[in-house]
């Protein structure tokens, strides 16, 4: 019976069309919608579902942010972890919190928790780093099952199908380790009114960087965030034939 | 005047010895038979940063792809790691090893392709080193400020690393390939060193396909939800087919079970650039045209007007695709 942590980030909800600060500095984030990253939710769910296979005992919920990171961290309880740690982080330091400090906040309470298994999602829908849970599992030493979409969990000996560039691999290895889930993985499952009401109910406890000894310096410096080049309005044409005729002009054909 | 000139002299050798040579490790892709295309494209990125460029060539009976690397221009050294332990190229075994050669060489600059396997491997070797990697750059601007875009495309950010080693992947849509020719670069055999076993490799179920990769390929097709079914799909290849192009799908498609998961293009799927993207059947959501919206061309057929795919394209036809589609193919 494994204890499982999983990270949970809140990022700005992916349906949302973002918009740059006219200063270039980042974009605008006050006031827009935001939810749990949705590689983590998938995260999340597979974690339940280890529970409710009884391969899993404790589901530990961690997200590092600002205040509203309990929301998310909420979310997660109402879909069936037992319980949150929110690792506060705001201001100036939070602009420049990278992986490279997440992954030491998350091997460190892996270690502090005692956990058998990390589960994150491959990657946040915000930075698109990809980078977390590799890292983790470099901090901790344990191996690293990236891009999952299949894991079986046979007490302990995990069997893992990841989402590569040519098709599928399967790789084998023991806990603890650290796992990254593919949008294949599963289906996460809705949060029930009652859940999400028990949710309430269940311990957040709130931590800082701190108390866990991680220095949270930039290693990086934004020099500036920018709309990307805007596509030329293109054509609407009546036919193929025209298409065709377009084409050729181009040279594609 | 004397005093001037003693002066400029000092300033001049103060910063000399500031300057640091850039070094740059290039880890090779390849499947122990030759390298792959984004391993050329690493290689452009690596010699835009200056310096020394060597190059890793870790696998199992690889030594002819160590020959290749030999003759990109521009290489200084290839390493070759023959060993059985590099089998699957897991990162947890390819990372003891690159530690190593840091270790010896104190290279500036870590590179890879964002592909699979360096999204994999990078992290883990950053992590190890206590640096904060950079992912799948589309640009560099200096030796320690880069290009990258967050939020699905949506945004490009440049951001310069302050760690003294900087560990890079690269998108190879963004940098053109090097070619394998003109270079007589020297292979080295080092040792494998430290076998980790923490991963056991078991097998790979590749998709076979005669057409070309989808993120080298200069013609891409797609399709969407509008195809309907895997069955359709048979409409797209036939096209391909004619074209030469490489059949791509969106979330929609693959999550519909009509073609496996590694066709899909898109913000957690493939990026790529071809000089000609057909779209069809496809809506143009964020996440897809993250993937995508760097083609040079692009055209889409979807018979719904609306479609936000028709602001990105450059040619649209509104129409059923199950008309377009096979008409296309018939009058090429």
């Amino acid at each position: 019976m494994a204890r499982v942590l999983v990270g949970v980030k809140r990022v700005i909800d992916y349906a949302v069309k973002i918009r740059v600060k006219p200063d270039k500095t980042g974009v605008v984030t006050d006031g827009i919608k935001h939810s749990m990253n949705p590689f983590d939710e998938i995260a999340i769910e597979e974690a339940v579902r280890m529970k409710e296979k009884k391969l899993a005992q404790e589901i530990i919920v961690v997200s590092c942010g600002p205040t509203q990171s309990q929301d998310t961290i909420r979310t997660a309880l109402a879909m069936g972890a037992d319980r949150g740690i929110h690792v506060e982080i705001s201001g100036p330091e939070y602009q420049t919190l990278q992986p490279v400090h997440i992954s030491k906040i998350l091997a460190k309470l892996a270690q502090d928790e005692k956990v058998d298994l990390v589960i994150l999602g491959k990657q946040a829908i915000d930075d698109d780093n990809n980078q977390t849970a590799q890292m983790t599992a470099g901090v901790l030493d344990w191996p690293s099952g990236t891009f999952c979409s299949k894991i079986e969990n046979n007490n302990g000996e995990l069997t893992i199908t990841r989402e590569i560039d040519g098709g599928l691999e399967i790789v084998k290895m023991k806990t603890p380790a650290v796992l990254s889930a593919d949008l294949r993985l599963n289906e996460p499952r809705y949060a029930t009114l009652p859940n999400i009401m028990k949710a309430k109910k269940k311990p957040i406890k709130k931590i800082t960087s701190k108390d866990l000894g991680v220095d949270l310096t930039p290693r990086i410096e934004i020099l500036s965030v920018e709309d990307p080049p805007v596509r030329q309005a293109g054509v609407i044409l009546p036919d193929v034939d025209t298409l065709i005729v377009k084409l050729k002009e181009a040279g594609h054909i | 005047m004397f005093s001037t000139c003693v002066k400029t002299l000092r300033i001049t050798s103060k910063f000399g010895s500031l300057i640091r040579y850039e070094s740059t490790l290039v880890i090779a892709e390849h499947n122990n038979e030759k390298l792959l295309p984004i391993t050329c494209n690493t290689l452009t990125a690596a010699k835009k940063i200056g310096g020394d460029v060597t190059v890793l060539v870790a696998g199992t009976k690889c030594e002819t792809v160590a020959q290749n690397a030999c003759k990109a221009k521009g290489v200084s050294k290839v390493f070759l790691a023959d060993s059985d332990a590099f089998k699957g190229f897991t990162a947890e075994s390819l990372t003891p090893l690159i530690l190593k050669l840091y270790n010896e060489h104190k290279f500036t600059h870590i590179l890879a392709g964002a592909s699979a396997f360096g999204k994999a491997l990078l992290p883990r070797v950053a992590a190890k080193l206590d640096v904060s990697p950079i992912s799948d750059i589309i640009g560099i601007k200096s030796s320690d400020t880069f290009v990258r875009t967050i939020y699905a495309g949506n945004a490009i950010q440049t951001l310069k690393s302050k760690d003294t080693l900087k560990v890079v992947s690269v998108r190879s849509t963004s940098f053109e390939p090097l070619p394998l020719e003109g270079g007589d670069a020297k292979c080295e055999n080092v040792s494998a060193g430290d076998i980790s076993n923490l991963v056991e490799y078991i097998r790979q179920e590749l998709s076979k396909s005669d057409r070309p990769e989808l993120t080298s390929a200069k013609v891409v097709i797609s399709g969407g939800r509008g195809m309907k079914s895997g069955e359709n799909f048979k409409l797209l290849y036939t096209l391909a087919d004619k074209l030469n192009a490489a059949v791509g799908a969106s979330r929609a498609a693959v999550d519909a079970g009509f073609v496996s998961n590694d066709l899909q293009v898109g913000q957690t799927g493939k990026i790529v650039a071809p000089n000609l993207y057909i779209a069809v059947g496809i809506s143009g959501a964020i996440q897809h045209l993250a993937g995508m919206k760097d083609s040079k061309t692009i055209v889409a057929i979807n018979k719904d007007p609306e479609a936000p795919i028709f602001q990105v394209a450059d040619y649209g036809l509104v129409a059923d695709l199950f008309k377009a589609v096979p008409e296309l193919t018939e009058k090429l």
